[in-house]
């Protein structure tokens, strides 16, 4: 156990290395930012200076190592534009990103795992049947424009709910939460609902799919021949038998989940590190486009590793020898 | 079977819908009432008309005008057209080029292989979404990138599914006949293994081609896929999504309808093929 962790440690920083070589490579290979920030009237001696300040006229792999060198020390360089530090910024965003995310996860969850498990106990029923064809186009369906939808149903026809922002927030232990406050949860419905659709969609028909096949099984049938009450049986036979995949997928999707949370922050402008993403992209503020991608490849490994040994702990048979990634 | 039957149903009208919406992307400067991108034909007097509302020489915008005064409906098919157009160009190219790099490390097998699996398995641990972004984060906007960003995006899932048929295949008997009789490496992966691959390659395309649709709408509507001049699907949602908080419903609405039809369709109809050619393929989502 001690050597499979050991050993996905080092596997996880060597992806860490390798992504911020071509992050770095590739973000550094976009246009000439001091084009953008100088004033264009400004002489050759001028544009000089303001590229060694930024230090943009030291060879690539100077650079890299100067950048290499300050990441591991948690400095990630200077926004270009705003002249604060790219990783506090990020990290100052992060929170609304997070509990956004959280949020959809929750509602998907919650939703997705009971009407799942409704419509693989009664397949051929028109409610299954609904709730199947709804699952359909929850993947079909080009999540941006459902939140557009969103917009115009909600905000501006029936003038509900706020379209953009996060509203009133509460400060618990350093962090403002928006969930706490009535006004804070009228602005994170929207946004939240629709950044769950995806998963929401995906649990319905893994819960069908794992609910159906663990009914065909004998371990359930011969429970239920023995008389144990249905709700039992669906509790211990069956939902024990299919949570295994249903937490994978939780955990893998949490990182699409905060990946996709760029566009859902762009629809809703939620002020979380997604939408600094897009803003910086628009003004080639490279420092804070690095911070934010080396910020959520480090997340994704570190969920992956946390599935990866949640799995394990989840599932005895697995066995991990025969896994290689 | 009543179930099987309205399934095939389904199927045949996801069919006819997709080929309608085909004919009317190719076709688009024949049947639209405008060129949207001709100035000349624009009137900015009929600027953000809603729906139905008529011209004032009489003629009729059925799905109303965006703030330029531009037909949507006109807009929405020369859209699509763009939408398909890169779509169908990056999962073609990403198709060949992630079926040469299967066909490769599958019958290659050791180093080769190994290399191949562990980029496929590191790209696939990433979302699609993200890796566009990074990618046009680097390139910039434009057709050409978001082509490019697209193929980046998807050539590992083709990878992967040849890579497994050809892995079975090659140790069967044919293919061991095959090699009996001589024949060259070259010969016994185009002409034994490949066919094999085709089945599931085209599901697998299916419905790649509709998230790389769903995919580019998301970038552009980002505004970091094609460029305002050739404006998809998503660009022209982007664009009416300025004028939906003042209640202008349709600039947004219509050309999303447009994108839900076809990748509706499209998804109905991979799984279909799916069910047809049944083969044995794990689910994957992205986009």
């Amino acid at each position: 156990m001690l050597s499979f962790i050991l050993r996905r440690l080092v596997q996880s920083l060597l992806v860490l290395f390798v992504m911020s070589l071509l992050v770095f490579a590739g973000v550094y290979a976009i246009g000439n930012p001091v084009d953008i920030l100088i004033n264009p009237q400004a002489d050759q001696a001028e544009i000089a200076r303001a590229t060694a300040a930024l230090g943009l006229d030291l060879p690539l792999w100077r650079q890299y190592w100067n950048f290499l060198a300050g990441a591991v020390s948690g400095d990630l360089g200077r926004s270009f534009v705003s002249n604060a530090p790219a990783l506090h910024l990020i990290l100052e965003r992060m929170p609304a990103t997070l509990e956004l995310a959280l949020t959809a996860t929750l509602i998907a969850v919650v939703l997705g795992i009971p009407l799942g498990l409704w419509a693989g106990l009664r397949p051929d029923t028109a409610v299954g049947r609904l709730i199947m064809g709804g699952s359909i186009i929850g993947f079909s369906l080009p999540s941006f424009w459902v939140g557009v939808m969103l917009i115009m149903v909600f905000s501006v026809e029936l003038g509900w709910l706020p379209p953009t922002g996060r509203g009133e927030t509460v400060t618990v232990m350093g962090i403002q939460l928006s969930i706490l406050t009535w006004d804070g949860l009228r602005h994170i419905a929207m946004p939240a609902f629709n950044l769950a659709l995806f998963e929401l969609a995906l649990l319905i028909r893994l819960t069908r799919a794992g609910t159906r096949e663990a009914l065909g099984q004998d371990y359930v049938r011969f429970a239920r021949a023995k008389g144990v009450p249905m709700p039992r049986v669906l509790r211990v036979h069956v939902l024990k038998n299919i949570l295994i995949p249903i937490v994978t997928v939780v955990g893998v999707e949490f990182g699409s989940v905060i990946a996709f949370a760029v566009v859902t922050e762009t629809i809703f402008a939620w002020p979380g590190m997604g939408k600094l993403l897009i803003d910086s992209i628009s003004v080639l503020d490279r420092p804070v486009i690095v911070a934010y991608l080396l910020i959520v490849v480090l997340l994704f490994v570190l969920i992956n590793l946390i599935v990866d040994l949640a799995y394990t702990a989840l599932d005895p048979r697995v066995r991990l020898a025969g896994r290689s990634a | 079977m009543a179930a099987g039957f309205a399934r095939d149903r389904i199927a045949v009208a996801a069919l006819a819908v997709l080929i309608l919406v085909l004919l009317s992307a190719v076709f688009a400067p024949v049947v639209t009432p405008q060129n949207p991108y001709d100035l000349a034909q624009l009137d900015i007097l009929d600027s953000k008309l809603p729906p139905g509302a008529k011209s004032l020489d009489g003629k009729s915008y059925w799905l109303g005008t965006d703030e330029q005064g531009r037909d949507m409906l006109s807009a929405i098919l020369y859209g699509l057209r763009i939408s398909l157009g890169v779509a169908v160009l990056a999962t073609v190219a990403a198709l060949a080029i992630g079926m040469a790099i299967g066909l490769l490390a599958g019958y290659a097998g050791g180093w080769t292989d190994g290399l191949v699996m562990r980029l496929v398995d590191l790209q696939l641990s990433f979302p699609a979404i993200l890796i566009a972004l990074v990618l046009l984060a680097v390139t910039g906007p434009g057709v050409d990138k978001i082509v490019i960003a697209l193929i980046a995006v998807q050539w590992a899932y083709y990878a992967r599914t040849v890579r497994g048929i050809v892995l079975v295949e090659k140790g069967k008997e044919y293919v061991e006949a095959a090699r009996c009789l001589a024949f060259g490496n070259a010969r016994i992966l185009f002409r034994h293994i490949l066919p094999n691959c085709l089945p599931p390659l085209t599901v697998v395309a299916t419905v790649q081609v509709a998230h790389a649709i769903a995919l580019e709408a998301t970038l552009s509507f980002l505004g970091l896929g094609v460029p305002i001049t050739s404006p998809s699907l998503g660009l022209l949602i982007a664009n009416g999504f300025v004028h939906l908080l003042s209640g202008k419903y349709w600039i947004s609405f219509f050309p999303g309808v447009a994108l839900l039809i076809t990748i509706v369709a499209i998804n109905l109809i991979g799984d279909q093929l799916r069910d047809i050619l049944n083969p044995r393929l794990g689910s994957h989502y992205g986009a």
